[in-house]
């Protein structure tokens, strides 16, 4: 939200925005829009005004409701077919994706639909998911007005292409805590057999219950070798295939001779290592766990299906029906409606298109286009309706092929981990100390010590305490910067942001703000009357510059406008009170087009020019500050898809010519990424939203998409931040590099702790006991110290370290 | 120390452990820990529904 505007505002009842001009009165509350004077209305009705009371504020704009027929798709058999989950004569089983949802008043007014419309049966909200199960009787109502009433109350789904192909899949985060139990338990059990002979010593205990024990105990470790530390051995043997050792090759090593090993000694009458093992398995799946926990409700693999419509209206004899966008052909009319995506790329027959690339191209003014002319697909019609000539199918449209070209570069070499590296020397160093000790103790005449020395190296040399300590300190790191709005892909993104050299920038929606724009003016001083008349004629016309202006005017008066003619993409004219007037371009309005650059809107009234109004950017809050501190740290690059009206302004921050690029396309600003990367700049780091940035976003070492709200979407990345907490990029990239450092210090202690097991191991002496002490205890205190020093240096950098979002507010 | 009572306790511990492994694992499959956030919250609106409900009655 802009600061500045803050102040004398009045916020709507219903979403919170301010209510600039004249707020819509309702019951005695006021709402920015009519969209959610609406929501409120109905919500009144059902009697469902609790919303309200969870939160202040607790809905999202309305101000673009939907249109009438836009859900007609949905009576279309093969649409649902793909998203009814079941069916029968009496129930229908399906599930939405709401991006709106953000709070607790979201997850009661959704389970409370039924109250709104009565052939809804029942919803369940999954919160963490934006996701909500629903059953309703078909008898009643349709799939359609299922859509409608959620839609209504201002929770449209988001119904995708992507959606509809996309299978659901939830079993590895359910897999992953049957092994945890499990292994919990087993290892608990194990513990607390094996712990009498620890105590008394394996001569006291009757031998009947020691065998009883004994079979227990290898009975219970098992399932803990076969099962739960099976991913281990997968992994293991993935990286073997690919002749690398990862870190899971010597854990899998040290969990098979630990087995192997233990069975000998029980078979011996001895006692084993069951137990550490247990314990070591039961720590390792809890670190994975939480490294791995994901966002389910971000997703950053999106593609450009996710943005596309389902379906569009083809005209056929006179008359309009969906049609899914697949089934599309060449030479079928469509129609698309004001703000929809056009799905293929077409031949504009009909209406007057004013559309909007940005999400594809990066050039944030919108380009009209002219009849006969094409339109591609990705495009954002922001003017009336319009007719097109489908051309080519969805498969074959500029923007499906740019995007299958840049999937091409995602084929990056394996990765190597900071850990994976240490891993391999740390294998090695383990292997040499073994047969080092064996040969000493073979050389020594005691093949008996060779082999108790060789094996129990092997055991607790496991660099378990190396995979812990990366495993917690990356779970928490994730968990603080997503509490800070900051999500990231994978654990391996840490690593890779801490060891970034330079930050490339789009500017477009990144470095400002999404669609809004400052007006400046210059030339003679307007009268009142002047203002007034200029906003009449201004207000017949849909441009995105007419319009900011016009808020920039703040005049509501209504005069007469006579013979008003629009040139599409040069200007208006228009009499007024006897006065004529040629608001547009420079030269529609009739000058030269003057040094400064930018959009320009020129006013001339009776043929004389009054004066220029000058479009130009907003920039996000704080985020020249950013700037400033990232300056010295790193390289920094500004692209743009746009023209570079902009580039005074910017050079004050980004130095160097060679670094601020106008006029990018897509492609170039892949091309230009790679060049960074090819040239020695070391890794490259591309922020940028929109689907034009996707490619240099895959193409860097790290990708981050910049997102408005929690519901927009972003282009595939290794990240995805929120706009509002871009201005702290400074302090996340620097607790990136404080991860590293904490890993690393946990790496010293956890080998600290290994050379006092090897100490042991090489000398035959390292028995059952020391080992269920030390591989615990190691283990503990690694997490101990992880977990303490991520959220002491989140603190020290002034990062959040607490969720705010999830109390109730209560009015 | 009777070895065979010291058995069968030890089997019991283990049955009931293994009681609530099974209560745990039916709770995974259950679904209970695939959304932390909706059933906390869920409890908290149900009382005060009622509540609100009472209210409105009481002031008809």
């Amino acid at each position: 939200m802009d600061e500045r505007d803050l102040k004398l505002d009045i916020q709507c009842y219903h979403c919170g925005d301010n209510c600039s001009g004249n707020p819509i009165q309702f019951d005695d509350k006021s709402f920015c829009c009519d969209g959610c004077k609406t929501v409120y209305a109905i919500l009144n009705k059902s009697d469902l005004c609790e919303y309200y009371d969870l939160n202040a504020a607790p809905g999202t704009s309305q101000r673009s409701r939907y249109r009438k027929d836009k859900f007609a798709f949905l009576d279309l058999p093969e649409v649902q077919q793909k998203l009814i989950q079941y069916s029968d004569a009496e129930q229908v089983h399906l599930t939405f994706y709401l991006p709106q949802m953000h709070c607790s008043s979201c997850l009661w007014l959704l389970e409370n639909v039924y109250q709104i419309n009565r052939g809804i049966v029942s919803s369940h909200v999954n919160f963490g998911k934006k996701e909500v199960f629903i059953i309703y009787n078909p008898k009643e109502v349709s799939l359609r007005g299922v859509v409608e009433t959620l839609a209504d109350i201002g929770y449209e789904p988001h119904i995708s292409l992507d959606q509809m192909d996309r299978s659901q899949a939830m079993a590895p985060h359910r897999t992953r805590l049957y092994k945890i139990g499990l292994a919990g338990f087993c290892f608990a059990n194990i513990m607390m057999m094996s712990f009498p002979e620890y105590v008394l010593g394996n001569s006291v205990i009757e031998p009947s219950l020691a065998f009883t024990f004994k079979a227990l105990i290898i009975l219970l470790s098992i399932p803990v070798l076969f099962y739960c530390a099976s991913e281990f051995f997968v992994s293991a043997w993935g990286g073997l295939k690919h002749k690398h050792l990862n870190i899971d090759a010597p854990v899998a090593l040290a969990l098979v001779v630990t087995f192997g090993r233990s069975l000998y000694e029980v078979y011996m009458g001895g006692h084993g290592y069951f137990d550490s093992m247990a314990g070591i398995v039961f720590f390792m799946l809890i670190g994975r766990w939480l490294q791995d926990r994901t966002y389910q409700a971000v997703s950053f693999d999106r593609d450009f299906k996710s943005f596309f419509p389902i379906a569009v209206n083809v005209l056929k004899d006179g008359h309009a029906a969906p049609v899914t966008v697949d089934k599309l052909r060449a030479d079928d009319v469509i129609q698309i409606h004001s703000q929809e995506i056009i799905p293929v790329d077409a031949i504009l027959s009909k209406g007057n298109a004013l559309i909007d690339y940005s999400f594809v191209s990066g050039e944030s003014a919108p380009v009209s286009v002219a009849k006969g002319e094409i339109v591609y697909a990705g495009g954002k019609q922001v003017g009336g309706k319009l007719e097109l000539i489908v051309v080519k199918e969805v498969s074959q449209s500029y923007l499906t092929n740019l995007w299958n070209k840049e999937v091409a570069h995602r084929q990056q070499a394996v990765n190597h981990t900071v850990i994976d590296t240490i891993s391999t020397y740390f294998t090695y160093i383990v292997l040499v100390i073994g047969l080092m000790a064996g040969i000493y103790w073979y050389v020594q005449g005691e093949p008996q010590l060779m082999w108790n020395a060789w094996t129990t190296i092997l055991i607790v040399a496991c660099p378990c305490a190396l995979l812990l300590s990366s495993n917690f300190t990356n779970g928490n790191i994730l968990r603080i910067l997503s509490l800070n709005k900051f999500y990231l892909r994978s654990p391996e993104v840490i690593e890779k942001m801490s060891k970034i050299s330079h930050i490339v920038f789009d500017k477009t929606g990144t470095l400002t703000q999404h669609r809004k724009s400052k007006i400046t003016y210059e030339g003679q001083i307007l009268s009142r009357e002047e203002q007034e008349q200029i906003a009449d004629v201004l207000s017949q016309s849909s441009h995105p510059a007419t319009k900011a202006i016009l808020a920039y005017l703040e005049t509501d008066a209504q005069h007469e406008v006579k013979d008003f003619k629009l040139t599409e993409g040069k200007g208006v004219e228009a009499w007024i009170n006897e006065h004529y007037y040629k608001i547009g371009s420079p030269a529609f309005a009739g000058i030269e087009k003057s040094d400064t650059k930018g959009s320009q809107v020129v006013v001339a009234k009776d043929g004389v020019v009054k004066g220029i109004f000058q479009v130009s950017n907003v920039y996000r809050f704080g985020i020249f500050d950013l700037v400033q501190k990232l300056k010295n740290r790193f390289r920094l690059s500004v692209l743009s898809g746009d023209n570079d009206a902009e580039a005074p302004v910017l050079k004050n921050y980004f130095v160097d010519n060679e670094s601020m690029l106008f006029h990018q396309k897509p492609d170039d600003k892949l091309e230009y990424v790679r060049h960074l990367q090819e040239n020695g700049s070391g890794q490259v780091m591309m922020i940028g939203d929109g689907l034009n940035d996707a490619g240099a976003l895959r193409q860097s070492d790290v990708g981050i998409a910049v997102t408005d709200s929690d519901n927009t979407f972003t282009p595939a990345s290794d990240g995805i931040i929120d706009a509002q907490r871009l201005a702290n990029l400074d302090k996340f990239l620097a607790f990136a590099k404080d991860g590293h450092r904490i890993i690393t210090v946990s790496f010293v202690i956890s080998i600290f702790y290994n050379v006092i097991g090897l100490y042991f191991a090489v000398q035959g002496i390292l028995s059952p006991l020391i080992a269920a002490i030390l591989m615990p205890s190691s283990s503990v205190s690694i997490i101990l110290i992880t977990y303490g020093l991520s959220e002491w240096m989140a603190k020290y950098r002034g990062l959040q370290i607490e969720n705010s979002n999830n109390k109730i507010q209560k009015a | 120390m009777s070895a065979g009572i010291m058995i069968m306790i030890l089997l019991m511990s283990i049955t009931i452990a293994g009681g609530f492994l099974a209560a745990f694992l039916w709770s995974v499959k259950n679904g209970q820990y695939d959304d932390d956030y909706s059933p906390a919250h869920r409890a908290l609106f149900d009382s005060k529904t009622k509540k609100d409900k009472n209210k409105t009655n009481s002031n008809i």
